[in-house]
Protein backbone atom coordinates (compact mmCIF):
# COMPACT_ATOMS: atom_id res chain seq x y z
CA UNK A 1 0.00 0.00 0.00
CA UNK A 2 1.46 3.14 -0.80
CA UNK A 3 1.51 5.93 1.74
CA UNK A 4 -0.81 8.24 0.11
CA UNK A 5 -3.69 5.04 0.36
CA UNK A 6 -2.81 4.88 4.03
CA UNK A 7 -2.62 8.28 4.43
CA UNK A 8 -6.18 8.43 3.06
CA UNK A 9 -7.56 5.35 4.75
CA UNK A 10 -6.30 6.89 8.34
CA UNK A 11 -8.65 10.17 7.29
CA UNK A 12 -11.70 7.58 6.36
CA UNK A 13 -10.64 6.17 10.14
CA UNK A 14 -10.86 9.89 11.52
CA UNK A 15 -13.70 10.64 10.49
CA UNK A 16 -15.83 7.40 11.43
CA UNK A 17 -14.34 8.27 15.09
CA UNK A 18 -16.03 11.78 15.06
CA UNK A 19 -19.61 10.09 13.77
CA UNK A 20 -19.20 7.81 16.43
CA UNK A 21 -19.17 10.85 19.43
CA UNK A 22 -21.40 12.56 17.55
CA UNK A 23 -24.16 9.59 17.68
CA UNK A 24 -24.01 9.77 21.30
CA UNK A 25 -25.87 13.45 21.01
CA UNK A 26 -29.66 11.11 21.38
CA UNK A 27 -29.89 7.62 22.98
CA UNK A 28 -31.55 6.85 19.44
CA UNK A 29 -28.87 7.47 17.51
CA UNK A 30 -26.34 5.68 19.90
CA UNK A 31 -25.88 2.39 18.53
CA UNK A 32 -25.43 3.67 14.93
CA UNK A 33 -22.43 5.94 16.53
CA UNK A 34 -20.85 2.80 17.98
CA UNK A 35 -20.89 1.00 14.65
CA UNK A 36 -19.12 3.31 13.14
CA UNK A 37 -16.53 3.74 16.06
CA UNK A 38 -16.18 -0.02 15.69
CA UNK A 39 -15.77 0.67 11.45
CA UNK A 40 -13.56 3.31 11.89
CA UNK A 41 -11.18 1.20 13.85
CA UNK A 42 -11.53 -2.15 11.95
CA UNK A 43 -10.06 0.14 9.04
CA UNK A 44 -7.13 1.45 11.08
CA UNK A 45 -6.17 -1.96 12.10
CA UNK A 46 -6.64 -3.39 8.57
CA UNK A 47 -4.61 -0.31 7.06
CA UNK A 48 -1.56 -0.51 9.90
CA UNK A 49 -1.27 -4.60 9.03
CA UNK A 50 -0.05 -3.76 5.61
CA UNK A 51 2.25 -1.95 7.07
CA UNK A 52 3.56 -4.24 9.11
CA UNK A 53 5.49 -8.02 8.79
CA UNK A 54 4.47 -9.83 11.84
CA UNK A 55 0.97 -10.69 11.15
CA UNK A 56 0.78 -14.09 13.17
CA UNK A 57 2.26 -11.84 16.04
CA UNK A 58 0.15 -8.99 15.80
CA UNK A 59 -3.24 -11.17 14.98
CA UNK A 60 -2.54 -13.79 17.91
CA UNK A 61 -1.71 -10.62 20.39
CA UNK A 62 -5.01 -8.72 18.85
CA UNK A 63 -7.40 -11.99 19.52
CA UNK A 64 -5.86 -12.49 22.69
CA UNK A 65 -6.90 -8.88 24.10
CA UNK A 66 -9.88 -8.87 22.02
CA UNK A 67 -11.56 -12.31 23.82
CA UNK A 68 -9.99 -10.63 26.99
CA UNK A 69 -11.69 -7.58 26.58
CA UNK A 70 -15.25 -8.95 24.89
CA UNK A 71 -15.23 -11.36 27.73
CA UNK A 72 -15.09 -8.49 30.63
CA UNK A 73 -17.34 -6.22 28.47
CA UNK A 74 -20.06 -9.49 28.94
CA UNK A 75 -19.52 -10.10 32.38
CA UNK A 76 -18.71 -6.86 34.29
CA UNK A 77 -22.01 -5.24 36.58
CA UNK A 78 -23.16 -2.33 35.32
CA UNK A 79 -22.99 -1.24 39.12
CA UNK A 80 -18.77 -1.31 38.44
CA UNK A 81 -18.75 0.31 35.41
CA UNK A 82 -16.59 3.16 36.78
CA UNK A 83 -13.73 0.79 37.73
CA UNK A 84 -14.03 -1.06 34.38
CA UNK A 85 -13.16 2.74 32.99
CA UNK A 86 -10.35 3.23 35.02
CA UNK A 87 -9.04 -0.19 34.46
CA UNK A 88 -8.94 0.55 30.99
CA UNK A 89 -7.67 3.82 30.82
CA UNK A 90 -4.39 2.26 32.52
CA UNK A 91 -4.04 -0.02 29.92
CA UNK A 92 -4.07 3.07 27.22
CA UNK A 93 -1.52 4.17 29.36
CA UNK A 94 0.62 1.50 30.04
CA UNK A 95 0.17 0.48 26.32
CA UNK A 96 1.86 4.10 25.38
CA UNK A 97 4.57 3.89 27.19
CA UNK A 98 5.66 0.46 25.85
CA UNK A 99 5.46 1.78 22.25
CA UNK A 100 7.84 5.14 23.30
CA UNK A 101 10.07 2.73 24.74
CA UNK A 102 9.98 0.08 21.84
CA UNK A 103 10.33 3.80 19.31
CA UNK A 104 13.34 4.69 21.54
CA UNK A 105 15.01 1.47 21.09
CA UNK A 106 13.94 1.17 17.69
CA UNK A 107 12.92 4.14 15.85
CA UNK A 108 13.31 3.28 12.13
CA UNK A 109 10.48 0.39 12.37
CA UNK A 110 7.95 3.59 13.18
CA UNK A 111 9.18 5.58 10.13
CA UNK A 112 11.67 7.80 12.16
CA UNK A 113 15.16 8.43 11.28
CA UNK A 114 18.08 6.15 13.32
CA UNK A 115 19.18 8.73 15.45
CA UNK A 116 15.97 10.33 17.15
CA UNK A 117 15.69 14.25 16.00
CA UNK A 118 15.39 16.77 18.83
CA UNK A 119 11.56 17.20 17.88
CA UNK A 120 10.75 12.88 18.19
CA UNK A 121 12.84 13.06 21.27
CA UNK A 122 10.58 15.97 22.74
CA UNK A 123 7.19 14.40 21.55
CA UNK A 124 8.26 10.66 22.83
CA UNK A 125 8.65 12.25 26.12
CA UNK A 126 5.34 13.99 26.46
CA UNK A 127 3.90 10.74 25.15
CA UNK A 128 5.81 8.43 27.83
CA UNK A 129 5.20 10.61 30.87
CA UNK A 130 1.37 11.48 30.18
CA UNK A 131 1.31 7.53 29.61
CA UNK A 132 3.19 6.72 32.72
CA UNK A 133 0.71 9.26 34.62
CA UNK A 134 -2.37 7.81 33.06
CA UNK A 135 -1.25 3.86 34.25
CA UNK A 136 -0.69 4.52 37.51
CA UNK A 137 -3.03 7.31 38.31
CA UNK A 138 -5.71 4.86 37.43
CA UNK A 139 -4.15 1.93 38.61
CA UNK A 140 -4.71 3.82 42.02
CA UNK A 141 -8.37 4.95 40.87
CA UNK A 142 -9.31 1.47 40.09
CA UNK A 143 -8.45 0.53 43.01
CA UNK A 144 -10.50 3.20 45.15
CA UNK A 145 -13.34 2.71 43.32
CA UNK A 146 -13.36 -1.18 43.40
CA UNK A 147 -13.43 -1.04 47.15
CA UNK A 148 -9.81 -2.48 47.01
CA UNK A 149 -8.00 0.34 48.50
CA UNK A 150 -10.18 2.62 51.16
CA UNK A 151 -12.03 5.98 49.68
CA UNK A 152 -10.44 8.27 51.92
CA UNK A 153 -7.59 10.65 51.24
CA UNK A 154 -4.56 9.78 51.97
CA UNK A 155 -2.41 13.20 52.41
CA UNK A 156 0.88 13.68 54.11
CA UNK A 157 2.76 17.28 55.00
CA UNK A 158 4.76 18.71 52.19
CA UNK A 159 2.51 16.64 49.72
CA UNK A 160 2.97 19.61 47.32
CA UNK A 161 6.06 19.99 47.60
CA UNK A 162 6.98 16.59 46.74
CA UNK A 163 4.87 16.40 44.01
CA UNK A 164 6.63 19.61 42.28
CA UNK A 165 10.25 17.93 43.05
CA UNK A 166 9.24 15.03 41.47
CA UNK A 167 7.79 16.91 38.72
CA UNK A 168 10.54 19.39 38.09
CA UNK A 169 12.82 16.28 38.12
CA UNK A 170 11.08 14.36 35.68
CA UNK A 171 11.37 17.58 33.13
CA UNK A 172 14.80 18.01 34.32
CA UNK A 173 15.63 14.41 32.90
CA UNK A 174 13.50 14.90 30.29
CA UNK A 175 15.69 17.76 29.31
CA UNK A 176 18.79 15.68 29.89
CA UNK A 177 17.21 12.75 27.23
CA UNK A 178 16.35 16.25 24.66
CA UNK A 179 20.32 17.20 24.63
CA UNK A 180 21.94 13.59 25.07
CA UNK A 181 23.45 13.01 21.42
CA UNK A 182 22.76 9.97 21.44
CA UNK A 183 19.95 7.57 22.91
CA UNK A 184 20.00 8.46 26.68
CA UNK A 185 18.33 5.07 27.99
CA UNK A 186 19.44 6.29 31.77
CA UNK A 187 17.52 9.92 31.38
CA UNK A 188 14.50 8.24 29.74
CA UNK A 189 13.92 5.13 31.91
CA UNK A 190 14.49 7.43 35.13
CA UNK A 191 12.18 10.02 33.53
CA UNK A 192 9.33 7.25 33.09
CA UNK A 193 9.87 5.68 36.58
CA UNK A 194 9.26 9.17 38.33
CA UNK A 195 6.14 9.67 36.36
CA UNK A 196 4.83 6.50 37.48
CA UNK A 197 5.53 7.67 41.31
CA UNK A 198 3.79 11.07 40.21
CA UNK A 199 0.70 9.31 38.97
CA UNK A 200 0.26 7.48 41.80
CA UNK A 201 0.63 10.24 43.87
CA UNK A 202 -1.53 12.47 42.30
CA UNK A 203 -4.55 10.49 42.96
CA UNK A 204 -4.31 9.46 46.33
CA UNK A 205 -4.84 12.61 48.20
CA UNK A 206 -8.04 12.46 46.08
CA UNK A 207 -11.37 10.73 48.21
CA UNK A 208 -14.28 8.68 46.97
CA UNK A 209 -16.74 11.35 45.75
CA UNK A 210 -14.29 13.30 43.76
CA UNK A 211 -13.85 10.10 41.82
CA UNK A 212 -16.17 11.26 38.61
CA UNK A 213 -13.56 14.32 38.39
CA UNK A 214 -10.79 12.22 38.68
CA UNK A 215 -11.94 9.28 36.13
CA UNK A 216 -13.20 12.02 33.71
CA UNK A 217 -9.21 13.28 33.93
CA UNK A 218 -7.89 9.97 33.40
CA UNK A 219 -10.11 9.59 30.83
CA UNK A 220 -8.73 12.71 29.14
CA UNK A 221 -4.72 11.99 29.91
CA UNK A 222 -5.44 8.51 27.92
CA UNK A 223 -6.30 10.95 24.86
CA UNK A 224 -3.54 13.28 25.27
CA UNK A 225 -0.94 10.09 25.51
CA UNK A 226 -2.65 8.85 22.21
CA UNK A 227 -2.65 12.10 20.74
CA UNK A 228 1.38 12.21 21.60
CA UNK A 229 2.23 8.90 20.65
CA UNK A 230 0.42 10.23 17.18
CA UNK A 231 2.96 13.29 17.07
CA UNK A 232 5.77 10.71 17.67
CA UNK A 233 4.98 8.25 14.51
CA UNK A 234 3.35 11.86 13.03
CA UNK A 235 0.45 10.10 12.45
CA UNK A 236 -2.45 12.29 11.94
CA UNK A 237 -5.40 9.48 12.88
CA UNK A 238 -3.64 9.50 16.15
CA UNK A 239 -3.61 13.11 16.82
CA UNK A 240 -7.46 13.55 15.97
CA UNK A 241 -8.65 10.09 17.96
CA UNK A 242 -6.40 10.75 20.68
CA UNK A 243 -7.92 14.80 20.74
CA UNK A 244 -11.34 13.97 20.77
CA UNK A 245 -10.80 11.73 23.43
CA UNK A 246 -8.76 14.39 25.19
CA UNK A 247 -11.75 16.80 24.71
CA UNK A 248 -13.98 14.80 26.05
CA UNK A 249 -12.74 14.02 29.18
CA UNK A 250 -11.66 17.97 29.85
CA UNK A 251 -15.23 18.63 29.15
CA UNK A 252 -16.48 15.47 31.65
CA UNK A 253 -14.29 16.98 34.26
CA UNK A 254 -15.57 20.54 33.54
CA UNK A 255 -18.65 19.64 34.08
CA UNK A 256 -18.58 17.24 37.07
CA UNK A 257 -16.33 20.41 38.89
CA UNK A 258 -19.03 23.03 37.82
CA UNK A 259 -21.71 20.48 39.41
CA UNK A 260 -19.86 20.30 42.83
CA UNK A 261 -19.29 24.13 42.59
CA UNK A 262 -15.44 23.22 43.55
CA UNK A 263 -12.73 24.75 41.29
CA UNK A 264 -10.89 22.51 39.04
CA UNK A 265 -7.45 22.75 40.84
CA UNK A 266 -9.00 22.17 44.19
CA UNK A 267 -10.17 18.77 43.34
CA UNK A 268 -7.11 17.71 41.75
CA UNK A 269 -4.83 18.92 44.72
CA UNK A 270 -6.77 16.71 47.01
CA UNK A 271 -7.90 16.28 50.95
CA UNK A 272 -11.47 17.08 50.09
CA UNK A 273 -13.58 15.25 52.60
CA UNK A 274 -10.54 13.90 55.32
CA UNK A 275 -11.69 15.68 58.05
CA UNK A 276 -15.37 14.06 57.47
CA UNK A 277 -17.49 14.87 60.71
CA UNK A 278 -15.63 17.52 62.23
CA UNK A 279 -17.96 19.95 60.33
CA UNK A 280 -20.68 18.47 61.03
CA UNK A 281 -20.58 19.21 64.73
CA UNK A 282 -21.74 22.72 64.39
CA UNK A 283 -23.49 23.48 67.54
CA UNK A 284 -24.02 21.93 70.37
CA UNK A 285 -27.86 21.62 69.98
CA UNK A 286 -29.59 18.45 69.64
CA UNK A 287 -31.46 18.31 66.67
CA UNK A 288 -34.32 15.73 66.38
CA UNK A 289 -35.73 13.74 63.52
CA UNK A 290 -38.63 11.86 62.66
CA UNK A 291 -37.41 8.13 60.96
CA UNK A 292 -40.39 5.96 59.67
CA UNK A 293 -41.27 2.42 58.61
CA UNK A 294 -41.09 0.98 55.15
CA UNK A 295 -44.42 0.66 55.23
CA UNK A 296 -45.37 4.16 56.34
CA UNK A 297 -43.83 5.33 53.12
CA UNK A 298 -44.97 2.98 50.58
CA UNK A 299 -48.53 4.40 51.93
CA UNK A 300 -47.74 7.62 51.77
CA UNK A 301 -46.17 7.18 48.22
CA UNK A 302 -49.44 5.06 47.52
CA UNK A 303 -51.87 7.87 47.94
CA UNK A 304 -49.74 10.72 46.37
CA UNK A 305 -50.48 12.07 43.18
CA UNK A 306 -46.70 12.39 41.98
CA UNK A 307 -43.69 10.82 43.27
CA UNK A 308 -39.81 11.80 42.35
CA UNK A 309 -36.78 9.27 43.30
CA UNK A 310 -33.69 11.03 43.73
CA UNK A 311 -30.99 8.29 43.55
CA UNK A 312 -27.49 8.28 44.71
CA UNK A 313 -24.20 6.45 45.40
CA UNK A 314 -25.92 4.22 47.81
CA UNK A 315 -28.37 3.04 45.45
CA UNK A 316 -25.02 1.85 43.24
CA UNK A 317 -23.66 0.30 46.60
CA UNK A 318 -26.93 -1.63 47.23
CA UNK A 319 -27.53 -2.56 43.86
CA UNK A 320 -31.11 -1.64 44.43
CA UNK A 321 -32.01 -0.57 40.48
CA UNK A 322 -34.47 -3.62 39.93
CA UNK A 323 -35.97 -2.75 43.41
CA UNK A 324 -36.83 0.79 42.52
CA UNK A 325 -37.94 -0.07 39.01
CA UNK A 326 -40.26 -3.00 40.35
CA UNK A 327 -41.27 0.18 43.22
CA UNK A 328 -41.91 2.99 40.30
CA UNK A 329 -44.16 0.05 38.33
CA UNK A 330 -46.31 -0.67 41.55
CA UNK A 331 -46.80 3.09 42.04
CA UNK A 332 -47.66 3.87 38.30
CA UNK A 333 -50.02 1.00 38.76
CA UNK A 334 -51.61 3.06 41.25
CA UNK A 335 -51.69 6.14 38.95
CA UNK A 336 -49.11 8.01 40.70
CA UNK A 337 -46.64 10.03 38.47
CA UNK A 338 -42.87 8.97 38.93
CA UNK A 339 -40.31 10.29 38.17
CA UNK A 340 -36.56 10.53 38.57
CA UNK A 341 -34.40 13.29 39.48
CA UNK A 342 -30.72 13.22 38.35
CA UNK A 343 -27.69 15.15 39.77
CA UNK A 344 -24.88 15.64 37.84
CA UNK A 345 -22.47 13.92 40.17
CA UNK A 346 -24.78 11.25 41.51
CA UNK A 347 -22.79 8.14 41.60
CA UNK A 348 -18.91 7.61 40.79
CA UNK A 349 -18.77 8.74 37.32
CA UNK A 350 -20.43 10.74 34.70
CA UNK A 351 -23.90 9.12 33.91
CA UNK A 352 -23.56 6.39 36.45
CA UNK A 353 -27.06 6.51 37.48
CA UNK A 354 -28.85 6.99 34.24
CA UNK A 355 -27.15 3.42 32.86
CA UNK A 356 -28.08 1.87 36.11
CA UNK A 357 -31.77 3.11 35.66
CA UNK A 358 -31.37 1.65 32.18
CA UNK A 359 -30.34 -1.45 33.36
CA UNK A 360 -33.43 -1.97 34.91
CA UNK A 361 -35.50 -1.05 32.38
CA UNK A 362 -37.07 1.96 33.71
CA UNK A 363 -37.83 4.22 30.32
CA UNK A 364 -35.54 7.14 30.26
CA UNK A 365 -38.47 9.51 29.64
CA UNK A 366 -38.70 8.99 33.07
CA UNK A 367 -35.83 10.30 33.89
CA UNK A 368 -34.64 13.62 34.23
CA UNK A 369 -31.24 16.11 35.13
CA UNK A 370 -31.52 18.43 37.69
CA UNK A 371 -32.16 21.92 35.26
CA UNK A 372 -34.87 20.01 33.61
CA UNK A 373 -37.35 18.98 37.09
CA UNK A 374 -35.56 21.33 40.26
CA UNK A 375 -38.52 23.65 39.56
CA UNK A 376 -41.04 20.71 40.00
CA UNK A 377 -40.60 20.30 43.14
CA UNK A 378 -42.32 22.34 44.95
CA UNK A 379 -45.56 21.15 43.45
CA UNK A 380 -44.72 17.59 44.35
CA UNK A 381 -45.81 15.21 47.21
CA UNK A 382 -43.55 13.51 47.92
CA UNK A 383 -39.65 12.70 47.57
CA UNK A 384 -37.68 9.58 47.91
CA UNK A 385 -34.13 10.25 47.93
CA UNK A 386 -32.61 6.93 48.09
CA UNK A 387 -28.78 7.08 49.07
CA UNK A 388 -28.14 10.52 47.86
CA UNK A 389 -26.87 13.16 50.70
CA UNK A 390 -24.83 16.00 49.49
CA UNK A 391 -26.92 16.92 46.28
CA UNK A 392 -29.62 17.07 48.21
CA UNK A 393 -28.28 19.32 51.10
CA UNK A 394 -30.12 22.83 51.32
CA UNK A 395 -27.19 24.20 52.76
CA UNK A 396 -25.81 24.61 49.49
CA UNK A 397 -28.27 27.96 49.31
CA UNK A 398 -26.57 29.24 52.85
CA UNK A 399 -23.96 31.32 52.27
CA UNK A 400 -20.65 30.73 54.58
CA UNK A 401 -21.63 26.78 54.14
CA UNK A 402 -18.77 25.09 52.71
CA UNK A 403 -21.00 23.53 50.42
CA UNK A 404 -22.35 26.81 49.09
CA UNK A 405 -23.36 27.78 45.54
CA UNK A 406 -23.38 24.15 44.80
CA UNK A 407 -26.28 23.27 42.48
CA UNK A 408 -28.65 20.89 44.14
CA UNK A 409 -31.64 18.93 43.23
CA UNK A 410 -34.95 20.73 45.70
CA UNK A 411 -36.08 17.78 47.49
CA UNK A 412 -36.94 20.28 50.80
CA UNK A 413 -39.40 22.21 48.53
CA UNK A 414 -41.14 19.17 48.20
CA UNK A 415 -44.45 18.32 50.12
CA UNK A 416 -42.68 15.22 51.71
CA UNK A 417 -39.47 13.98 51.60
CA UNK A 418 -38.66 10.37 52.75
CA UNK A 419 -34.58 9.87 53.11
CA UNK A 420 -33.51 5.88 52.79
CA UNK A 421 -30.18 5.93 54.40
CA UNK A 422 -27.74 3.66 56.56
CA UNK A 423 -27.62 6.03 59.44
CA UNK A 424 -27.32 9.72 60.29
CA UNK A 425 -23.83 9.86 58.93
CA UNK A 426 -23.02 12.87 57.32
CA UNK A 427 -21.99 12.71 53.61
CA UNK A 428 -18.75 13.36 51.57
CA UNK A 429 -19.17 16.96 51.99
CA UNK A 430 -18.68 16.10 55.83
CA UNK A 431 -21.85 18.10 56.31
CA UNK A 432 -25.04 17.44 58.15
CA UNK A 433 -28.14 17.72 56.15
CA UNK A 434 -30.76 20.05 57.57
CA UNK A 435 -33.14 18.31 55.17
CA UNK A 436 -32.65 15.44 57.56
CA UNK A 437 -34.22 17.29 60.51
CA UNK A 438 -37.46 19.39 58.91
CA UNK A 439 -40.63 18.36 59.78
CA UNK A 440 -41.87 16.87 56.94
CA UNK A 441 -39.34 14.87 56.37
CA UNK A 442 -39.20 11.00 57.65
CA UNK A 443 -35.81 8.60 57.72
CA UNK A 444 -36.00 5.31 56.46
CA UNK A 445 -32.93 3.73 58.10
CA UNK A 446 -31.64 0.46 56.04
CA UNK A 447 -29.98 -1.11 53.15
CA UNK A 448 -31.82 0.63 50.20
CA UNK A 449 -32.57 -2.14 48.34
CA UNK A 450 -34.43 -4.14 51.34
CA UNK A 451 -36.02 -1.20 52.23
CA UNK A 452 -36.89 -0.63 48.71
CA UNK A 453 -38.25 -4.17 48.15
CA UNK A 454 -40.17 -3.90 51.84
CA UNK A 455 -41.75 -0.68 50.31
CA UNK A 456 -42.86 -3.17 47.18
CA UNK A 457 -44.13 -5.74 49.45
CA UNK A 458 -46.35 -3.18 51.52
CA UNK A 459 -47.75 -1.34 47.89
CA UNK B 1 4.25 28.25 -0.05
CA UNK B 2 7.80 29.46 0.70
CA UNK B 3 10.12 26.43 1.43
CA UNK B 4 8.82 23.28 3.12
CA UNK B 5 6.81 23.28 6.18
CA UNK B 6 7.72 21.17 9.17
CA UNK B 7 5.34 18.13 9.48
CA UNK B 8 5.09 19.03 13.06
CA UNK B 9 3.31 22.48 12.00
CA UNK B 10 1.27 20.34 9.90
CA UNK B 11 0.52 17.85 13.02
CA UNK B 12 -0.21 20.71 15.26
CA UNK B 13 -2.68 22.04 13.10
CA UNK B 14 -4.36 18.61 12.96
CA UNK B 15 -4.27 18.84 16.83
CA UNK B 16 -5.96 21.98 17.07
CA UNK B 17 -8.23 21.50 14.57
CA UNK B 18 -9.07 18.28 16.26
CA UNK B 19 -9.58 19.56 19.79
CA UNK B 20 -12.47 21.97 18.01
CA UNK B 21 -14.23 19.18 16.57
CA UNK B 22 -14.01 17.22 19.59
CA UNK B 23 -15.04 20.49 21.62
CA UNK B 24 -18.05 20.67 19.60
CA UNK B 25 -18.95 16.87 19.04
CA UNK B 26 -18.80 16.40 22.88
CA UNK B 27 -20.75 19.13 24.36
CA UNK B 28 -23.55 18.09 21.82
CA UNK B 29 -23.80 14.42 24.25
CA UNK B 30 -26.94 14.12 26.48
CA UNK B 31 -25.88 14.13 29.90
CA UNK B 32 -27.74 10.76 30.33
CA UNK B 33 -25.25 8.92 27.84
CA UNK B 34 -21.92 10.29 29.68
CA UNK B 35 -20.85 6.91 31.11
CA UNK B 36 -21.05 5.58 27.26
CA UNK B 37 -19.26 8.41 25.98
CA UNK B 38 -16.43 7.84 28.50
CA UNK B 39 -16.53 3.66 27.43
CA UNK B 40 -16.69 4.47 23.79
CA UNK B 41 -13.76 7.66 24.04
CA UNK B 42 -11.71 4.43 25.80
CA UNK B 43 -12.34 2.31 23.39
CA UNK B 44 -11.10 5.37 20.82
CA UNK B 45 -8.44 5.59 22.57
CA UNK B 46 -7.51 2.02 22.07
CA UNK B 47 -6.38 3.73 18.89
CA UNK B 48 -3.25 3.88 20.25
CA UNK B 49 -3.07 -0.19 18.85
CA UNK B 50 -1.73 1.14 15.55
CA UNK B 51 1.41 2.60 17.37
CA UNK B 52 1.80 -0.55 19.24
CA UNK B 53 1.56 -2.94 15.95
CA UNK B 54 4.08 -1.31 14.32
CA UNK B 55 6.03 -1.65 17.18
CA UNK B 56 5.28 -5.00 16.99
CA UNK B 57 5.90 -4.93 12.88
CA UNK B 58 9.48 -5.45 12.30
CA UNK B 59 10.63 -8.82 10.86
CA UNK B 60 13.46 -8.61 13.24
CA UNK B 61 12.19 -9.98 16.55
CA UNK B 62 14.38 -8.51 19.23
CA UNK B 63 13.30 -6.71 22.53
CA UNK B 64 11.17 -3.93 21.23
CA UNK B 65 8.91 -6.42 19.20
CA UNK B 66 7.89 -8.20 22.15
CA UNK B 67 7.13 -4.79 23.94
CA UNK B 68 5.11 -4.00 20.78
CA UNK B 69 3.43 -7.26 21.40
CA UNK B 70 2.58 -6.79 24.58
CA UNK B 71 0.66 -2.96 23.93
CA UNK B 72 -1.15 -4.74 21.19
CA UNK B 73 -2.54 -6.70 23.42
CA UNK B 74 -3.34 -3.96 26.13
CA UNK B 75 -4.51 -1.88 23.41
CA UNK B 76 -6.62 -4.80 21.78
CA UNK B 77 -8.12 -5.50 25.34
CA UNK B 78 -9.15 -1.32 25.51
CA UNK B 79 -10.89 -1.24 21.78
CA UNK B 80 -12.71 -4.40 22.13
CA UNK B 81 -13.67 -4.16 25.92
CA UNK B 82 -14.73 -0.28 24.92
CA UNK B 83 -17.14 -0.53 21.91
CA UNK B 84 -18.53 -4.06 23.42
CA UNK B 85 -19.59 -2.56 26.62
CA UNK B 86 -20.97 0.50 25.14
CA UNK B 87 -23.04 -1.47 22.61
CA UNK B 88 -24.15 -3.30 26.15
CA UNK B 89 -24.86 -0.38 27.77
CA UNK B 90 -26.82 1.44 24.41
CA UNK B 91 -28.98 -1.43 23.87
CA UNK B 92 -30.30 -1.25 27.28
CA UNK B 93 -31.02 2.46 26.13
CA UNK B 94 -32.89 1.07 23.67
CA UNK B 95 -35.56 -1.67 25.41
CA UNK B 96 -37.33 1.09 26.97
CA UNK B 97 -39.21 2.56 24.00
CA UNK B 98 -40.83 -1.16 24.06
CA UNK B 99 -41.38 -0.99 27.48
CA UNK B 100 -42.25 2.51 27.91
CA UNK B 101 -46.14 1.87 27.48
CA UNK B 102 -46.07 -0.74 30.20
Amino acid sequence: MSANLVALAYLVASVFFILALKGLSSPESARRGNLFGMIGMAIAVATTLTLTQNWILILGCIAVGGLIGAIVAQRVQMTAMPELVAFMHSLVGLAAVFIAIAAVNNPVSFGLPAVLPAGSKLELFLGTFIGAMTWSGSVIAFLKLSGRMSGTPIVFSGQHAVNLLLALAMVGCGLWFFFSETTNWTAFIAMTAIAFVLGFLIIIPIGGADMPVVISMLNSYSGWAAAGIGFSLGNPMLIIAGSLVGSSGAILSYIMCKAMNRPFLSVILGGFGSDGGTAAVDSGEQKTYRSGSADDAAFLMGNADSVIIVPGYGLAVARAQHAVKELAEKLHEKGVNVRFAIHPVAGRMPGHMNVLLAEAEIPYEQVQEMEEINSDFSNTDVVLVLGANDVVNPAAYVSGSPIYGMPILDAHKARTVMVVKRSMAVGYAGLDNDLFYMDKTMMIFGDAKKVVESMVKAL
Amino acid sequence: MIGEVDPVIVNLTVFVLAIFVGYHVVWNVTPALHTPLMSVTNAVSGIILVGAMLAAGPAETDWGVWLGAAAVTLAAINVFGGFLVSQRMLEMFKKKDKKGNA
